[in-house]
C-alpha cells in the first residue's frame, strides 16, 4: 500500500519518550495515527509542516508531544478554542485536537459544543475511557451509571453523556467511533475524518488499564467481539456477527436486530448505511445503541457536507476587503468627520 | 423676535444632558460635543449610563447623562460641576440637580413635571426647585414636550418619532445659549438620514424650533460664546473616544507588524466596543471572532498567536478574572498577546457601566505560580491608540503577553484627537523564524531581549511543541528538573524586566523639587493634570508624576521620588499602586488619596486634597 507515499508512520515519531503505562489503549491509538497520517498525506497532498496537534489536559493529552509535527499542549478543557484560534489564523493547516472524556466533555464541554456547532475544520479525536487516569481514578461525564471510583466509593448517582448523541445534537456533521485495539478500523477512520471538511469527532473507545481495566471489555474481547459490535460502512449494508447472520432494521421508530434468514428476514430487509444523509434519525440511534441490548456501532456514523466555520471566518474578510473604500490605517484615521485647525 | 441679547465671552463652559436612557441623551450630548469640537474649542466628554438598558420609565435608575467641557484653551476633564443641565424628567433634575454649579442654569421639560412624573421620581412634594434647595439657581420650565409636538405637527410624522425628537429641540436650547452654529448638527441629519429626506426636515425644524424658542424667552437673559481655542496646534483633527482607539491602535500593530490581526473575545461591559469596531474592520482584513465564553476568547487568540497573527483579546474585570490560566499559558508558552482590561467597578459584576482602577493587582499579580506580565496603562482617550500600538509592539518583540489597562471612564469618554500618520510609527519586527533555519531550537533566545523566536505551523522543518509543562531552556521539550525550572523561572522575570530597556523614562510635570508630588496612573490623568495645574497657578509648588508604565517601572523613578518632600499616591482603588511602589521602593513614604465610588476623581476634591497635605493635615 505504502511504496508511493512520501512519509512513513516513522517520519510522524518524534524522540520522545512515549510514557503511557505498559498496556494503556492510548499507545494503539498513537499507533493509528502515525499509520494514518503517510496515507492522510498522499490523499490531500498534505507535507508534514501543515499538521498541527492540539491538546488540552489528562492522558490522552500528552500526544502532541509523541507525533513529529507542530504540537500545542493547552490547558484542561480548552484546546477546542485553541484548536479553533489556529485553524482560524491559518486555514492551510490540518489540525487535529486530541482530548478525553474529562477534558472534552467536562471542564472543555462548553468549548466542544460550540466548536462542533460551529463546524470548524479540525479533527477531534475523543478518548474515551470513562475515567480519570492522570488524576487517579475519579469519574468522568462518561462514567456508567453506579460506577464505583474513588470519587464515588458508593456508585455515581450522575447519568453519563453519550458523545455521540451530544455531537449530533450539537449539530455535529462528523461522528465516528472505534476501538483503541482496532488499530486498522481506527487508522481506516481517521482517513476519512482528514477528508471531511467541518469538525470530525472520532470518539475512541478506550482502556485504562490501571483504573479502569476492561469498561469496554464486553465488546472489545476478541471472542465475542463480532457479535457484540457492528462495523458499519457507507452504502453497505448493517450486518455483524461471527457469520455475518444479523442486521439491522427499522422497526417502528426504532432499529431492531434480526437474524437473516431467520422470521422471513433476508439481506433485502437490513438497513443499508447512508451516512451522507443530513436528518440525524437514524444516525442518532446508530450512535446511541449500546450493549447488550445492541451491538455498538463503530465506523463513520454521520459524514454530511455544510460549510465550515473557518471558510466562511476568511471568505467574509476577503469579500469585505474586495470593495472596501478603506485600505490601510492612514485611511482609517482620517475616515468620517475630520476638521482642520 | 426680541432685541438682541447681551452675549458673554467664556473661556471654559460645563454642559450636562440627562433623561431617561430612552430619551436620547448620549447622541444629544455628543452631537453638542461634536459642533462645538468642528467649531474649535477643545473638548471632553463623559457618558454616565445605567446599567439597565431600560429601567422604568421615569426612574431614578433609569437616568442616563452625558456630560461635556469645551473651553477655549486645552480641557484635559469633562468638569466635575456643570454651568448648564438639561433635565428631560423629574428623576434627572433629582440625580444630578447636585451636580450644578451654584447658581448655575437648569433646563426642565415642564411637560414631565406632573403628579405621575413628580411620584416616580421620588420627590414628596409638587415643588422640586424647593424640594431639592433650588431657590438660588436659574431654573427654566419650558414645555418641551408640547413645544415639539406643535413643532412637527405638521410633518406627517407619527406621535412616537415626533416625541422622540424632544431631544432634539432641547438641544436647540442648549445651541443658542452658547451660540453655537447650527449647521454641524444639519449636516449630521443629512448624512444619517440620507434616505429619509422627511426625517431630516423634521430635524432640523425642530432644533431650530428650540434655538429659536430659546431666543425668544426672557428666563434667558444672556447668552455665552466660548472663542475657539487658539493654543491648540494647526492640523487635521477627529473626535475619539478610547475604546475605538484602542481597536485602531490595534489595527496599526498589525499593520506594523504586517501580520494579520485576530482578537478572540466575548462582550462584556465596557469594553465591548472594541470588538464592535475590530468586527467592522474586516476591510482591513481584521480577524474577529465572537466565542462561546472569556475562555475561549484567549484561547482561540492563543491558538492564532501560535499560529503567526498578531493576536488580541478584549475583556473587563471580571473577564480578566476568568482568563487568568490562560494568561499563564500565553506567559510560559511565550507567545505573543494583548489582553485589554477596560476596568470597571468590582469586585463580581459589581458596577458594569462605572469606572475604577482596582484591578491593578489582578493584571499584576493574578495568576498562578510566578507569572511576571508586562502591564501598561493608557491614560486618556486618545493615547489609548499609543498604548494600544505599543502594547503590540512590546509583546511582538519581546514575545510575551501584555496586559494594557484602560477603563471606563476613558473608554468611553472622548476627546478631539490631532490624527496622526502612520509614517511617524516606528516598523514592529517580530523574531519569525525563516524557513531553512537549521537547528531550530524553540526556547532559544535573544541576548537582548531574552525573546525567543516565533516558528510558524506551515513552515518546513521547524516542527515543535509547547505547551503548559514546564519547559527545557534550550529544546522547549518538557522538564521537571529542579535547576531547570528555576532557570526558567528567572529567564521569564528577567525578560519582563528587561523591557524597561525598550521604553521611555519616567517625566515628571510641574518643579524639578518641590513640597509635593502627586502620583497617578491610567484614566486619572486628566483630573490630576487639571488639579495640579490648578494648585501651581495659585503659586503652590506641586508636581504631577503619572504612570503609563506599570511593571517594568521606568528606570528613574527613584531619582524622581527623592526630589519632593511628600509623595501622594491618588487613585480609584484602595491603594493598590501606593502598595506597588512601596514594595519597589520602601524608602519613601507614601500618602494615599482612594476613591472607591464607581466615579473619576473631582478636580475640587483633589485640589482640597493637595491643600490639606501641604497644610500637614
Amino acid at each position: 500500500m505504502a511504496e508511493n507515499f512520501k512519509y512513513t508512520p516513522q517520519d510522524f515519531k518524534s524522540d520522545q519518550e512515549v510514557r503511557w503505562c505498559p498496556g494503556c489503549g492510548d499507545h494503539f491509538i498513537l499507533n493509528a495515527v502515525q499509520k494514518a497520517l503517510p496515507e492522510v498525506s498522499h490523499i490531500l497532498n498534505y507535507d508534514i509542516e501543515r499538521y498541527v496537534f492540539v491538546s488540552g489536559i489528562g492522558c490522552s493529552s500528552r500526544f502532541p508531544y509523541y507525533v513529529n509535527t507542530y504540537g500545542f499542549h493547552g490547558i484542561h478543557g480548552r484546546a477546542s478554542a485553541i484548536a479553533t484560534g489556529i485553524k482560524c489564523a491559518n486555514p492551510t493547516l490540518s489540525v487535529w485536537q486530541i482530548t478525553g472524556d474529562g477534558d472534552a466533555l467536562a471542564i472543555g464541554g462548553n468549548h466542544f459544543i460550540h466548536a462542533v456547532r460551529r463546524n470548524i475544520d479540525i479533527n477531534i479525536l475523543l478518548f474515551n475511557n470513562e475515567i480519570y487516569g492522570l488524576t487517579k481514578g475519579q469519574y468522568s461525564p462518561t462514567s456508567k451509571l453506579g460506577s464505583i471510583t474513588k470519587t464515588s466509593p458508593f456508585g455515581t448517582v450522575e447519568h453519563p453523556f453519550r458523545p455521540g448523541e451530544l455531537v449530533i445534537g450539537a449539530q455535529g456533521k462528523f461522528f465516528a467511533r472505534s476501538l483503541d485495539v482496532d488499530v486498522k478500523l481506527t487508522s481506516e477512520i481517521m482517513i476519512e475524518a482528514a477528508k471531511h471538511d467541518g469538525t470530525s469527532v472520532v470518539e475512541i473507545l478506550q482502556n485504562c488499564v490501571i483504573y479502569n481495566d476492561r469498561t469496554h471489555g464486553a465488546i472489545t474481547d476478541k471472542e465475542n467481539r463480532e457479535d457484540r459490535v457492528i462495523t458499519i460502512r457507507h452504502g453497505e449494508k448493517m450486518v455483524f456477527g461471527k457469520n455475518r447472520d444479523k442486521g439491522l432494521i427499522l422497526s417502528g421508530l426504532s432499529l431492531k436486530v434480526v437474524s437473516i434468514g431467520q422470521g422471513g428476514f433476508t439481506i433485502d430487509d437490513i438497513l443499508t448505511h447512508d451516512a451522507y444523509e443530513a436528518n440525524p434519525g437514524v444516525h442518532m440511534m446508530l450512535a446511541n445503541m449500546a450493549y447488550p441490548e445492541y451491538p455498538v456501532a463503530l465506523g463513520v456514523i454521520r459524514n454530511v457536507k455544510e460549510t465550515t466555520y473557518d471558510d466562511n471566518v476568511r471568505d467574509q474578510v476577503l469579500e469585505v476587503m474586495k470593495t472596501a473604500k478603506i485600505k490601510n490605517v492612514d485611511d482609517l484615521l482620517n475616515y468620517g468627520d475630520i476638521w482642520e485647525v | 423676535m426680541s432685541e438682541q441679547k447681551l452675549v458673554l465671552e467664556i473661556g471654559e463652559v460645563v454642559v450636562r444632558f440627562s433623561g431617561d436612557s430612552g430619551d436620547g441623551m448620549q447622541l444629544t450630548g455628543t452631537l453638542f460635543s461634536e459642533a462645538s469640537a468642528l467649531y474649535g474649542n477643545s473638548v471632553s466628554t463623559f457618558p454616565d449610563y445605567p446599567s439597565e438598558i431600560r429601567a422604568p420609565q421615569g426612574t431614578i435608575g433609569g437616568v442616563s447623562g452625558f456630560q461635556v467641557n469645551i473651553g477655549s484653551t486645552k480641557v484635559n476633564t469633562p468638569g466635575d460641576y456643570c454651568d448648564v443641565l438639561v433635565a428631560m424628567n423629574p428623576a434627572a433634575l433629582r440625580a444630578n440637580a447636585k451636580w450644578v454649579k451654584p447658581g448655575g442654569m437648569i433646563i426642565v421639560d415642564n411637560d414631565t413635571v406632573n403628579e405621575k412624573g413628580l411620584q416616580r421620581a421620588g420627590f414628596k412634594t409638587d415643588n422640586p426647585v424647593e424640594e431639592l434647595k433650588l431657590q438660588d439657581f436659574k431654573v427654566i420650565f419650558a414645555n418641551i414636550s408640547t413645544l415639539t409636538k406643535d413643532s412637527l405637527k405638521d410633518t406627517g410624522l407619527d406621535n412616537k418619532s415626533i416625541i422622540r425628537s424632544k431631544n432634539m429641540f432641547a438641544l436647540g436650547m442648549v445651541y443658542y445659549i452658547f451660540s453655537r452654529p447650527l449647521h454641524f448638527t444639519e449636516k449630521y441629519f443629512e448624512t444619517k438620514f440620507k434616505k429619509k429626506p422627511e426625517i431630516v426636515e423634521a430635524n432640523k425644524k425642530v432644533l431650530r424650533d428650540g434655538f429659536n424658542y430659546a431666543a425668544n424667552i426672557q428666563a434667558i437673559p444672556n447668552t455665552y460664546h466660548i472663542p475657539a481655542a487658539t493654543s491648540i496646534p494647526k492640523g487635521k483633527y477627529r473626535n475619539i473616544n478610547g475604546n475605538t482607539a484602542v481597536a485602531w491602535g490595534f489595527i496599526a500593530a498589525s499593520e506594523k507588524a504586517k501580520l494579520p490581526l485576530f482578537c478572540g473575545s466575548y462582550p462584556i461591559t465596557p469594553a465591548t466596543e472594541i470588538l464592535i469596531e475590530l468586527a467592522k474592520r474586516k476591510d482591513l482584513g481584521v480577524k474577529t471572532l465572537q466565542v462561546e465564553d472569556e475562555i475561549a476568547g484567549i484561547c482561540t487568540a492563543i491558538g492564532a498567536s501560535f499560529a503567526g497573527n498578531f493576536a488580541v483579546t478584549t475583556t473587563s474585570g471580571p473577564g480578566l478574572s476568568l482568563k487568568s490560566e490562560a494568561m499563564g499559558l500565553a506567559t510560559i508558552t511565550e507567545l505573543p498577546l494583548v489582553i485589554v482590561n477596560v476596568q470597571r467597578g468590582g469586585p463580581s459584576t459589581g458596577l458594569p457601566t462605572k469606572t475604577e482602577q482596582s484591578d491593578l493587582f489582578q493584571a499584576l499579580y493574578g495568576r498562578n505560580g510566578e507569572c511576571p506580565m508586562i502591564v501598561i496603562a493608557a491614560s486618556t482617550p486618545s493615547n489609548c491608540f499609543d498604548y494600544a500600538f505599543l502594547a503590540g509592539k512590546l509583546a511582538l518583540e519581546h514575545m510575551t503577553p501584555v496586559v494594557l489597562l484602560t477603563d471606563g471612564y476613558i473608554a468611553n469618554g472622548t476627546e478631539p484627537w490631532k490624527i496622526p500618520s502612520m509614517k511617524d510609527y516606528p516598523e514592529i519586527k517580530a523574531p519569525i523564524v525563516p524557513e531553512g533555519t537549521k537547528g531550530y531550537q524553540p526556547y532559544a533566545r535573544d541576548e537582548k531581549r531574552l525573546a525567543r523566536s516565533w516558528a510558524l505551523p506551515g513552515t518546513k522543518g521547524l516542527e515543535h511543541r509547547v505547551g503548559g509543562l514546564e519547559k527545557d531552556f534550550l529544546k522547549g521539550t518538557v522538564s521537571h528538573d529542579p535547576m531547570n525550572h528555576q532557570r526558567m523561572t528567572d529567564i521569564r522575570e528577567e525578560k519582563v524586566k528587561r523591557v524597561q530597556e525598550f521604553i521611555p523614562q519616567q517625566e515628571a510635570y510641574g518643579d524639578k523639587e518641590g513640597d509635593l508630588l502627586v502620583v497617578g496612573w491610567g484614566g486619572t490623568y486628566g483630573h490630576l493634570l487639571t488639579s495640579v495645574q490648578k494648585m501651581r497657578e495659585a503659586g503652590k509648588s506641586v508636581s504631577l508624576c503619572h504612570f503609563n508604565y506599570i511593571n517594568p517601572l521606568p528606570k528613574n523613578v527613584k531619582e524622581i521620588f527623592g526630589r519632593y518632600k511628600k509623595i501622594l499616591v491618588c487613585e480609584l482603588n484602595m491603594g493598590q499602586f501606593a502598595n506597588y511602589l512601596r514594595m519597589n521602593f520602601q524608602e519613601f513614604n507614601y500618602m494615599q488619596f482612594n476613591k472607591v465610588q464607581g466615579l473619576p476623581f473631582t478636580v475640587v476634591e483633589l485640589v482640597d486634597k493637595f491643600n490639606q497635605v501641604l497644610e500637614g493635615k
